[in-house]
């Protein structure tokens, strides 16, 4: 396998697993792509996670604010009738575990990553880009229907510079939690 | 005798549920405390009576680590079991809490039944189950 297939199975093991022990919820696997280090629009929640080492770059979980707050009802067996802090906080720890485990994978091949503490965005209408050249790997999740997007990039870092932008025009907000 | 947890996690929703858990777990909990890092786990350690601590150890400001080897370090705190609780699975940071005193860790995602579990393991001797 290469390291794309191995962090494709490793995402798709890490998300199930955590949405199955978390949540009690079966999420179904949907489409992966590879895409170029292109910005793209976002709207709803989009959380991030940084990973360094020997290979550095970024994790990212982005959902519709519904999707949030009924990961958030889901995780903590409470209402969540809008995004507030704590569904921002649930999806964050949801990226850290997410991530968190395909790095202890990764590490049996790369080496020692480290993880940053996540950094969530909330809004409409911004655009997230991240300032290395590193392809992502996207794969779609889907939850009764609902999508929910887990993407990750990684270089050597010697050609690693993720640094992420967030641009916004409307209504966005970041929050480090 | 009824014990006072202390939970140690930058995430509200992970202290939140590890209150949920605990509760479940059928021990004899007098008071869950919170703490957000370990600086403010030390704070909780100063002001409260604790019989047992559950730490993440990525956090800011103070991480579990530190926490722990500040609570090894204390002739007062030294004798209380801390569990690490976290998404760390690398031999390193793992293998670094349990030579500075860890009595066990618990990786991210758990299930209710491997909290209890551990804690079984760990405490059944010291704490009502």
């Amino acid at each position: 396998m290469n390291l794309n297939e191995i962090i494709v199975q490793s995402l798709t093991q890490s998300t199930i697993q955590v949405f199955s022990t978390m949540l009690g919820v079966e999420i179904q696997c949907g489409d992966t792509t590879v895409n170029a280090g292109m910005p793209e629009a976002n709207e709803g929640v989009v959380s991030f996670i940084g990973v360094a080492g020997s290979w550095a770059g970024t994790g990212s979980v982005s959902c519709t604010p519904a999707m949030a707050c009924r990961i958030c009802a889901q995780m903590l067996m409470c209402e969540a009738p809008a995004v507030n802090e704590e569904v921002l906080d649930t999806v964050a720890e949801l990226t850290n575990m997410i991530i968190g485990s395909v790095k202890t994978e990764l590490e049996q091949h790369l080496g020692p990553l480290g993880l940053s503490i996540p950094t969530v965005v909330y809004g409409r209408n911004f655009k997230t880009k991240s300032a290395g050249n590193a392809e992502w790997i996207v794969m779609h999740f889907q939850w009764d229907g609902e999508d929910l997007v887990v993407k990750l990039c990684l270089e050597p870092k010697e050609q690693a510079a993720h640094v992420m932008f967030h641009t916004s025009s409307t209504d966005a907000c970041a929050l480090d939690v | 005798m009824e014990s006072n947890v202390l939970v140690v996690d930058d995430s509200a929703a992970i202290r939140k549920i590890l209150q949920r858990v605990l509760r479940q777990t059928g021990m004899s909990i007098h008071t869950i405390h919170e703490a957000g890092d370990g600086q403010e786990a030390l704070g909780v350690l100063g002001a409260q009576k604790v019989d047992l601590v559950l730490s993440d150890i990525n956090m800011p400001k103070m991480d579990g680590l530190q926490l722990l080897a500040s609570m090894k370090a204390s002739p007062q705190w030294r004798s209380i079991p801390v569990v690490m609780i976290t998404t760390e699975g690398g031999e390193t940071k793992v293998s670094e809490a349990v030579k500075l005193g860890a009595a066990g860790y618990v990786r991210k995602p758990f299930t209710a039944d491997q909290i209890k579990e551990k804690l079984a393991g760990i405490l059944e001797p010291a704490l009502p189950l």
